[in-house]
């Protein structure tokens, strides 16, 4: 299961939305097969019966009361870090041809 | 006067010996003198610094301080959102983020009257355990410049260590507190998950993260924790419980307090010589009336992969955020330049293009792998096998380190199982270096708090901490050991030699 080829690594950058190089892939193939391989060890714990951990303070269903903040923040502020915006917009290509 | 504590120089500047600025000026003469050495710092906020200090010292002479800190200079790790000031998490893809707000914990030691001398260099994203992944290049450790001083927190204990600033704050995931603490002898607190708000820090794994201070002794970081810790209704994690004054727990002697020993951190991959000082310590714990308890915790084994597993899960979904559309380094820009006579409406700008453009561009080695296996983990065929299996595991460990717990006050043991490693050695082998984190990985997958304070030095003269680990909300428990522990071994005014 855990030896990754290339392709597999291809997939997975597809997914993460990363553009990897010839090299990269091989090197990112082996890295990511020794560790995955190493994560096997977790196939020696007993876990029938065990509820899975999200968070560990086990707290749930946490709210606040629905009332607007006082915290305000400035468009100038927002718009500084914006790669592009005009007209009080951020400019994005399409998302549907 | 820079290598005085916290508590030393909160005395100084009630007595009116030392002004705000007059000391300020004092740690940004000192970070001009050695960053060409270390490189702990991405942003030195000069001009803020002075202005803040100047501030304090008018409403210390008014008689309307804001706190027993105000007008201590600190440093933030690189990850804390300071409003308007360059926050970057050693990243090229934030290289000139802006944010348009501070997070909590920024906010309330701004609100305690403290200065800010600049931003401190991490790993890219907090992940790894070096500060050699950072895009701003490698912190030096100031005991020795050819080692690392550890991460992902390496610029914070550097600074503190080499008194570039009274106290740092830093981030604890999987051991970047305490690791670096260790290897720098500095006092490093990873808290109990939750006590200390996430709002405005940025994220690497959210059901392990955790803000902490990095101090040049114990009752410091307790001085620190009283102006962190606390509920926040931006933090849906963030403890609800009233919290004690942390500086109350300071102790001198160890009468009554048992002390357990986990067989499993003491085993095959311990370097001799950190072995010796954790002995030492031990011995010096009996000696202040300590009495010592063998334990076991069984899932050390396991710890590690089901940190990992975990943790890259966690990340891959916290970095898709990074995407070229809202802020952050974007080939958006350079497709504004494309030719717009032939496409004026813009229609050929592809958006699947910005995404991987601007990440493949932005992201470093480390961040780029985090990615791709916590992809890897997370996705369907494997989801099962790997991430559900590690948050079972998760369980397990959780559970084992409560009922070991039940049973005694605190658990020691070493931090790292070496210490500082050569720039370079080990950056090339992932796995290597996950496995570094043997000590530390376990405490963040259970949530309970740990303390690495400083317990002495190699033949080489490289630091060595002690790991002190608590149960959940057990801060206290953890400082009345630390404290009177440091005050036994009297080694927090040893500094190193720059």
């Amino acid at each position: 299961m855990a030896k990754l080829t290339q392709k597999d690594v291809e997939n997975i950058a597809k997914l993460a939305k990363l553009d990897l190089n010839e090299a990269e892939k091989e090197k990112f193939a082996n890295q990511l097969s020794g560790v995955l391989e190493y994560a096997e060890l977790l196939n020696e714990v007993d876990i029938t019966g065990v509820e899975p951990t999200a968070q560990v303070t086990g707290m749930t269903d946490v709210t606040r009361s629905d009332q607007v903040s006082s915290e305000k923040v400035d468009q100038q502020d927002i718009q500084v870090n914006a790669p592009t915006f005009e007209k009080g917009a951020f400019k994005v290509p399409h998302v549907f041809k | 006067m820079i290598n005085l504590t916290l508590e030393e120089t909160i005395e100084k500047l009630k007595n009116g010996e030392v002004t705000s600025e007059e000391l300020t000026r004092l740690y940004l003469a000192r970070i001009s003198e050695v960053e060409p050495k270390l490189n702990a710092f991405i942003t030195i906020t000069e001009e803020t610094a002075l202005e803040q200090a100047r501030e304090s010292d008018v409403r210390r002479k008014a008689g309307k301080t804001l706190s027993d800190i105000d007008g201590v200079p600190m440093a933030l790790k690189d990850v804390f959102l300071t409003k308007g000031i360059k926050t970057t998490a050693a990243s090229k893809i934030l290289e000139d983020y802006i944010p348009p707000f501070d997070g909590t914990v920024t906010k309330r030691l701004k609100e305690s009257g403290c200065i800010l001398l600049g931003k401190v260099n991490t790993d890219e994203f907090t992940m790894g355990s070096s500060t050699e992944n950072s895009y701003f290049g490698p912190t030096h450790n100031p005991w020795d410049l050819d080692r690392v001083p550890g991460g992902s927190s390496g610029g914070s204990a550097a600074a503190v260590s080499a008194d570039e600033c009274v106290f740092a704050l830093g981030t604890d995931t999987g051991g970047s507190i305490r690791q670096p603490s260790s290897f720098c002898s500095t006092v490093g607190l990873k808290v109990t998950y939750g006590l200390v708000p996430r709002y405005g820090v940025v994220s690497y794994a959210s059901s392990f993260d955790t803000i902490g201070p990095i101090t040049k002794s114990v009752v410091d970081a307790a001085i620190v924790l009283n102006h962190i810790a606390g509920n926040d209704p931006m933090d849906s994690t963030s403890t609800t419980v009233d919290l004690p004054d942390y500086r109350t727990f300071m102790k001198e002697d160890l009468k009554g307090k048992r002390i357990g020993i986990p067989k499993e951190f003491y085993g095959e991959g311990l370097d001799p010589e950190v072995a010796i000082v954790i002995e030492k310590a031990k011995a010096t714990l009996t000696s202040l009336g300590a009495e010592i308890v063998d334990v076991s915790l069984p899932s050390t084994k396991y710890a590690i992969a089901t940190y990992y597993v975990l943790v890259k899960s966690e990340a891959s979904s916290n970095l898709f955020r990074y995407d070229g559309i809202r802020y952050g380094h974007s080939s958006l820009k350079k497709q504004e330049t494309r030719d717009l006579r032939s496409d004026p409406a813009g229609k050929n700008q592809n958006l699947e293009e910005v995404y991987l453009e601007s990440r493949t561009e932005g992201f470093g080695d480390e961040a780029k792998r985090s990615i791709m296996m916590g992809t890897y983990t997370l996705s369907s065929g494997y989801y099962d096998a790997y991430y559900l299996k590690a948050a079972k595991v998760r369980t397990k460990i959780k559970e084992e380190y409560e009922k070991v717990l039940s049973d005694v006050d605190v658990l020691v043991t070493p931090v790292s199982p070496f210490p500082a490693f050569k720039i370079g050695e080990k950056k090339e082998d992932p796995l290597a270096m996950y496995k570094a984190d043997a000590y530390t990985v376990t405490i963040n997958t259970a949530g309970v708090p740990a303390m690495s304070v400083p317990a002495g030095f190699t033949e080489d003269g490289l630091p060595v901490g002690m790991q002190i680990i608590g149960p959940m909300m057990g801060e206290g428990k953890i400082f009345e050991v630390a404290s009177a522990f440091e005050k036994a071994v009297n080694i927090k005014n040893k500094k190193p030699n720059l």
